[in-house]
């Protein structure tokens, strides 16, 4: 720090090196509000500018990828849901379909669409829960209480259909847990009538509001460059202007039937990273309605998969073939061939992926998840520094992470 | 930029030490350790894949040699497409493979993940530090003779065996997040919870009136 002014003796100037700045180290987390889990962030300070950032993840750590080797396919998909938690059914589904892609099985189109419905609740559910914590992170407190009542109407949809609201674990390798209840596609299209002028509303909130658009508009910029060199994907991508969705570039599930635009920004900053989440649960809804829609009828499971779908409960208990062929599935696993596949879906937070390595049987050899959370995450060193104190708030709000999947 | 059908192929033609390695889904080359950052790097200049999606290792066990490979899946941005590179370690003992963080920033923490899981050494990783598990930790966990439930031991805690009826030990937690012991503190000293060992399983809390004579006396 060099001072202008002047001072009237040379031992009073010697005292201006006693006012440089002593960079201060501030531990953020684990047990952070605006850390959104345990992620801690080894901070060095100037002040309050940040010039240093070390996350420090792992708090969470189960050793997923270890329970999953020593377990059938089958037993692990409870384990999908608490990797993102807030959307637990689309991981179950990226799971099933990285199986499924492994033993080179189609499930049929009702499986497909079911799970491309329950994929975009758990998104809007997802987005939903970012944006409430995020308008918090940023000082509205009123848009949480409007995102967490939309988010129970959707728990309750999920708890109908899975029978429970949060770790559904709704999907089995070639299938599904059990088929939509009655009437359950039109309460989620009534659902949906609601929700869109609702969302409207919250969007409204945040949008023009000065405050809001003061603490995030410039913030925490990512360049397109910075985002595809440090494997960012998802919305944290989008808002940096790559146009990549997995939905979009590689159907699967039969996201090539329906039309839906992929929302992205400008400028990369937190601002951006937020309209993209509003935008996309728009386009979420759109696609709902297309599903709702042109509901296919027939086999909600793989019919042909002995050795990997169990069969109807009724027929277990009065048929000796298939009481043996459930006895296998579960005692043995689902059988699948030796090889190696690697797949990644869109998740809300970006591409979850498995690359699952298979010595023939019913047991992984060895199955690494691709974390989106952990790659958004691994950008806060660079993206952290320059910044306030309380921008890192905006900007941890806005890469919208969640730790069970981070840490896995 | 060649057709993308065809990158295996182009591959193959620019590094003949190369082979096509069998997958089930995208393509995958076999690479060795002393090519593996020129073919990421063609791939990534030459070929249009620019995202590093992700980096693991897979641990064949002991007594296979080469033990560890190290793969690389690489996505393409532009045509949508993944590549699967992978590499074997050269030392099943002591496993090192070279670092791919000079080519893209997200290397850094899989290559730090993978470290800490499998002991893997990446050659020019900037800062290979353990990153799931905390520094002192003594252990790979996701190498195969580290075993699931905790590790065996001729003479196991007694509570353990007792209840499980297992010769283990658990994990040790020395130094690890909200552990107040680091083996020079004494636990009941530095856990305030832990103090009153008055009353636990083996010996019942004592009642309100006997409580109530231990204040008279």
């Amino acid at each position: 720090m060099s001072a202008e002014f002047s001072f009237p003796d040379a031992g009073a100037k010697t005292a201006v090196a006693e006012f440089e700045t002593e960079k201060m180290s501030l531990s953020m987390g684990p047990s952070h509000p605006s850390t959104h889990g345990v992620l801690r962030l080894q901070l060095e300070l100037d002040g309050e500018v940040v010039t240093k950032c070390d996350p420090v993840v792992g708090y969470l750590h189960r050793g997923d990828e270890k329970i999953a080797e020593n377990m059938t396919y089958n037993q692990f998909v409870p384990y999908t849901d608490r990797l993102d938690y807030l959307a637990p059914l689309a991981n179950n589904m990226a799971y099933a379909i990285a199986v499924e892609k492994l033993a080179k099985l189609e499930v049929p189109a009702r499986c497909q669409a079911i799970r491309v419905l329950t994929a975009e609740l758990a998104r809007i559910s997802a987005h939903l829960l970012g944006l409430g914590a995020f308008g918090i992170d940023t000082g509205a407190w009123t848009v949480f209480m409007y995102a967490f009542t939309e988010r129970e109407k959707l728990y309750k949809l999920f708890e109908e259909l899975t029978g429970a609201r949060f770790t559904t674990s709704y999907s089995r390798i070639g299938g599904l847990q059990r088929d939509v209840p009655e009437g359950w596609t039109g309460r989620v299209d009534a659902f949906c009538d609601q929700f869109l002028p609702i969302l409207e509303e919250i969007l409204a909130m945040l949008t023009r509001n000065k405050i809001f658009m003061d603490r995030t508009v410039g913030v925490g910029a990512i360049s397109k460059e910075d985002a595809v060199a440090y494997g960012l994907t998802g919305p944290n991508l989008r808002g940096s202007g790559v146009g990549l969705d997995l939905r979009k570039d590689r159907p699967y599930s039969g996201y090539e039937q329906y039309e839906f635009d992929v929302p992205v920004g400008t400028k990369g900053d937190s601002y951006d990273r937020y309209l993209v989440r509003g935008e996309e649960m728009r386009q979420s809804v759109r696609i709902i309605r297309q599903v709702v829609a042109k509901f296919p009828g027939g086999p909600w499971y793989a019919t042909e998969a002995k050795r990997i779908f169990a069969p109807p409960k009724d027929k277990i208990l009065t048929s000796m073939e298939e009481l043996i062929q459930n006895f296998m599935i579960v005692t043995e696993g689902p059988q699948m061939p030796p090889g190696e596949v690697y797949f990644e879906a869109e998740n809300p937070k970006g591409a979850l992926g498995f690359f699952i390595v298979s010595k023939g049987g019913g047991v992984p050899w060895r199955l690494k998840i691709r974390a989106p959370s952990f790659c958004n995450l691994s950008i806060l060193p660079k993206v952290c520094v320059g910044n306030m104190v309380s921008d890192v708030v905006s900007i941890l709000g806005s890469l919208d992470f969640v730790m069970g999947e981070c840490d896995r | 930029m060649p057709a993308t059908a065809a990158v295996t192929t182009a591959l193959l033609e620019k590094f003949p030490q190369v082979s096509a390695r069998a997958s089930l889904d995208h393509e995958a080359v076999n690479v060795p350790p002393a090519q593996t950052l020129a073919v990421l790097k063609a791939l990534r200049d030459d070929f249009g894949f620019d995202l590093l999606t992700d980096v693991t290792a897979i641990d064949w066990a002991m007594g296979h040699s080469p033990r560890f490979t190290v793969v690389h899946h690489v996505f393409s941005t532009t045509n949508h497409r993944y590549v699967r590179v992978a590499t074997d370690c050269a030392d099943d003992l002591a496993p090192s493979a070279p670092s791919a963080c000079g080519l893209w920033a997200a290397a850094n923490w899989h290559e730090r993940e993978t470290f800490d899981m499998f002991g893997i050494r990446f050659e020019g990783h900037p800062d290979l530090r353990r990153i799931l598990m905390w520094d002192e930790y003594p252990h790979f966990p996701l190498r195969k003779e580290f075993p699931l439930a905790g590790i065996e031991t001729p003479l196991p805690d007694f509570e353990v065996s007792a209840e499980t009826g297992a010769k283990l030990i658990a994990a040790p937690m020395m130094g690890g997040p909200f552990v107040a012991s680091s083996g020079e503190i004494n636990l009941t000293e530095a856990e305030p919870s832990a103090k009153d060992e008055s009353w636990n399983e083996g010996r019942e809390k004592p009642k309100a009136a006997e409580a109530a004579d231990g204040l008279k006396g």
